[in-house]
């Protein structure tokens, strides 16, 4: 029962908009930094790019989809209109213009310092105060979804959270959390900076609150796609869910491991001790975890679904998947991606290998792998599945769904697979220009070039996705009955209190930030002499 | 299930959680803090508190064992690339006095016909530096030393600012035709070496790198081995050392013809 469509419609339209704006940068930077392009641009163009195409993917396109997805699911689940409806507009507005504040400087080129801030470079204080914003309004949505939850809970003691719900509100603790490292590092490290009433910044402190953030956020964006695994996926193919325990534990252990282990971003950094780092690194070890019991209870529930229509034998049962289903074929190559992305991943979290990849181009095509490939492809499913019941229009070019998906596929193998290479080559990330004609740059010249192929066909996708919205938005009128998420196998009748509430758990997550990062922060806060001068980026010199 | 209560040892889901996240931090704080560093002789590590605090990453003294030193003379002189740039008349003329008794091997024009480098229109600074590391025996040579030896450091200026001012005369071995080798113009990065050109001219000139061009084959040749055997060893932070040990014998015969053969 979806009542609020146009909230949820708002969200995921502003959320594809600044995807596709996004993307367009993209596949431009791409081209300007691959062997196509004579040396003839501005280098500070590059880094006003790479700053919009990152803080718009990273912090407003994952956020509003989230923010979305979340109402769609509490109201679908939860059976009743949202609670606090002009919240949740404030909440978008606050995104909306936040993305606005913060892009401005950044277009104007008084920004561009990379949306990971990296300090001591500061830009203007608007970009900084707009991302802000668009946390702040973020924050609502996570008040929003608790509040939701707490009253439903209220009036149906007896009954379990169901799944969906469940795995919604642990992502916005998840993201509650994690977006504290990001704040506290704009509000008393940078903004002080940016408006020129400090002139040094403690800028170890300042990426140690970063890293806070820089994990979990990819889990946050993660979350969509998981609850898309597990309660539409199974649905959308005709089948059930193996096990709704495995799928609570995946999340839980989300909301727990996922954020006190980021100072895997700093193992090269000197301001946190060694010992910090293994730990941190141990942890890491972890999330592997309720990835490989995602994984497992996905390829059960598409097995039992296979078997139901007749899928035999040890292997045979996979060629009997709808595969004509683009939920299907999303899942599967999202799947494999996350295979690939996974194992890379392995390598970054070791303390020891990290060494050889560190700040290459092999960490970009990781994290474009993870979240451009294995969980973007599944907000297009996401979308594909919600269409027709936000618009109330029929949306069947499955034939073009596929191709779009197949050709995202494609095109992000394309594009991080000759990354990962030129990256073991020590190709630096985030560089400008590379003279290909330097004999050592020179072996990466192919690589490169197929990669800046790959977003050439990225875009092309991108494209045919809007083709695909917007002939939905456009097509007949008609009733897609109601929007319902899978059924696992048992629907558990009690679930035990742990598996239906959050309290122990974040306790959990706290204590563990408390000791993870506790010291390290402490340490960095008492100790003098660890302030060093800003470098105003974008000042005219 | 509202009735079920929690935050109780009752509670398997508790007990197994907490335990289960505080073992596995107790079990890495142990391993990352304690055996670890224990693990590694090179951190110098004392006892079990010595090992926390170091990998808990408290700021430590640094190590008072004392620093190793080279048994031979190292450079003393301190360069800065202002440095003699602003050459006065009355000391160009002392100098071309002083520069007599040079002219037998360095020939009177600052050019030598004997091997010999040649000095006219070298930087000031580098000839004061290279007088100055042949009187102090950090750059040691039996022919050579002994004229630095009785030097003052006024008459190391002076002569310094005179080659400057003399022109640097067309080497009669010219050949334009000659292409820049590969080590000169980009160097070779996987092997750590620097383009030539980055310090000694044509991409940038960098305080006391030598002026190559004109210079005698047989005088490059014999400096780049010796900086790459260890003999000569007044180049400050070992820039020259680092860079010849890395040179092939067939690279170091390149640039010693391309060199030769430059204005
Ligand atoms: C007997 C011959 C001889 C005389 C006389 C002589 N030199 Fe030299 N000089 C040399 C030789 C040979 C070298 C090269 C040393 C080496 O191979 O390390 C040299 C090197 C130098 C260098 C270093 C050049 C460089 O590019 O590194 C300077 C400077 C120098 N001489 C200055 C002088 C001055 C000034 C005098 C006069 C006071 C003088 N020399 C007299 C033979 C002589
Ligand atoms: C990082 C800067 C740097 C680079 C790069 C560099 N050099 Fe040098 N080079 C120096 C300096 C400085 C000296 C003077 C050392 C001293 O005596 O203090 C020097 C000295 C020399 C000398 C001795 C010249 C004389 O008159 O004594 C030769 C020959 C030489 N370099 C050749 C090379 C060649 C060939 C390369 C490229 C493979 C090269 N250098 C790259 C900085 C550099
Ligand atoms: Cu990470």
């Amino acid at each position: 029962m979806l009542i609020n469509k146009r909230l949820i419609l708002a969200h995921f339209w502003l959320a594809f908009a600044v995807f596709g704006l996004a993307l367009i940068l993209g596949a431009w930077q791409m081209f300007v930094r691959s062997p196509f392009n004579a040396w003839h641009f501005n280098p500070e163009f590059y880094y006003r790019s790479v700053t919009a195409h990152g803080s718009a993917m990273g912090y407003v396109f994952p956020t509003l989809i989230a923010m979305g997805f979340g109402y769609a699911i509490t109201e679908a689940t939860l059976e009743k209109p949202l609670v606090g409806v002009r919240w949740a507009w404030a909440g978008f507005a606050l995104v909306a213009v936040g993305a606005v504040v913060a892009m401005i400087p950044v277009s104007l080129g008084l920004a561009s310092v990379l949306y990971t801030f990296y300090p001591p470079m500061v830009g203007n204080p608007f970009y900084y105060i707009g991302v802000v914003m668009v946390v702040v309004g973020s924050w609502i949505w996570v008040a929003l979804m608790s509040i939701n939850l707490m009253i439903w809970k209220r009036d149906n003691p007896d009954r379990p959270v169901p799944l969906a719900m469940f795995a919604n509100v642990a992502g916005s603790y998840l993201w509650g959390w994690t977006a504290v490292g990001a704040a506290l590092e704009i509000i008393f490290l940078i903004l002080p900076v940016a408006l020129g009433l400090r002139s040094t910044i403690d800028a170890g402190l300042a990426r140690v609150f970063f890293s806070w953030t820089l994990h979990a956020i990819v889990y946050f964006w993660l979350i969509p796609t998981y609850i898309a695994y597990y309660t539409i996926f199974p649905r959308a193919i005709g089948g059930r869910l193996y096990s709704d325990a495995m799928a609570r534990i995946s999340f839980i252990l989300f909301v727990v491991v996922a954020m006190p282990i980021g100072v895997h971003h700093l193992f090269a950094d000197p301001q946190v001790g060694a010992g910090f780092k293994f730990m941190h690194s141990v942890f890491t070890g972890l999330v592997t975890l309720p990835t490989l019991l995602t994984i497992f209870t996905i390829c059960a529930s598409a097995e039992i679904a296979s078997r139901l229509r007749g899928g035999r034998g040890a292997f045979g049962w996979v060629r009997a998947l709808p595969w004509q289903n683009p939920i299907m074929l999303a899942t599967a190559l999202s799947l494999v991606m996350l295979g690939f992305g996974g194992a890379g991943g392995i390598i970054n979290m070791s303390y020891q290998l990290d060494a050889t990849i560190h700040n290459t181009q092999w960490i970009t095509g990781h994290f474009h792998l993870i979240f451009g490939g294995a969980i973007v492809i599944m907000y297009f499913a996401i979308a594909y599945d919600l269409w027709p019941h936000l618009t109330g229009r029929a949306m069947d070019h499955f034939g073009l769904m596929r191709t779009q998906l197949w050709l995202w596929f494609i095109g992000m193998i394309v594009t991080t697979f000759p990354w990962h290479y030129v990256g073991i080559l020590g190709m630096p990330r985030r560089m400008a220009f590379y003279d290909y004609a330097n004999p050592a740059i020179s072996p990466q010249t192919f690589s490169v070039g197929m990669s800046a192929v790959g977003g050439l066909i990225l875009l092309t996708s991108g494209v045919l996705f809007f083709v695909v919205l917007i002939r939905g938005q456009r097509a007949e009128r008609s009733d897609a009955g109601a929007y319902r998420f899978s059924v696992p196998i048992h629907m558990p009748a009690r679930i035990p209190v742990a598996l239906n509430s959050f309290g122990l758990w974040l306790t959990l997550m706290v204590g563990l930030t408390v000791v993870n990062y506790g010291y390290p922060i402490a340490q960095l806060l008492v100790l003098k002499q660890t302030n060093v001068p800003a470098i105003y980026v974008g000042a005219s010199r | 299930m509202s009735e079920q209560k929690l935050f109780t040892l009752r509670n398997p889901w508790f007990g197994a959680a907490v335990g289960i996240t505080g073992g596995i931090a107790v079990l890495s704080f142990l391993a990352g803090l304690i055996w670890l560093p224990l693990a590694q002789p090179d951190l110098k590590i004392s006892g079990i508190w010595d090992a926390i605090c170091s990998a808990a990453g408290v700021p430590r003294a640094a190590p008072q064992s004392s620093v190793q030193q080279p048994d031979f003379k190292t450079s003393s002189v301190v360069l800065t690339s202002e440095m003699l740039t602003h050459p006065d008349q009355v000391s160009i003329g002392r100098g071309a006095t002083l520069a007599q008794r040079c002219a037998i091997c360095h020939g009177p024009e600052g050019v030598s016909d004997a091997n010999s480098p040649n000095l006219a229109g070298q930087f000031a600074a580098v000839t004061y530096k290279e007088l100055n590391d042949f009187k102090a025996g950090a750059r040691v040579n039996v022919v050579m030393s002994p004229f630095a030896a009785t030097m003052s450091n006024q008459d190391m200026l002076d002569i310094a600012a005179y080659y400057a001012y003399l022109p640097r005369v067309p080497s009669n071995k010219i050949d334009a035709e000659l292409a820049a080798p590969r080590i000169v113009v980009t160097g070779a990065p996987m092997r750590n070496i620097p383009p030539c050109g980055a310090c000694h001219g044509d991409i940038d000139t960098k305080a006391g790198s030598p002026w190559l061009g004109g210079q005698s084959a047989v005088y490059i040749k014999a400096q780049l081995e010796a900086f790459a055997s260890g003999s000569r060893h007044n180049d400050i932070s070992q820039q020259m050392r680092n860079i010849a040990r890395q040179m092939t014998g067939e690279e170091i015969d390149q640039v010693a013809r391309y060199y030769a053969a430059q204005p």
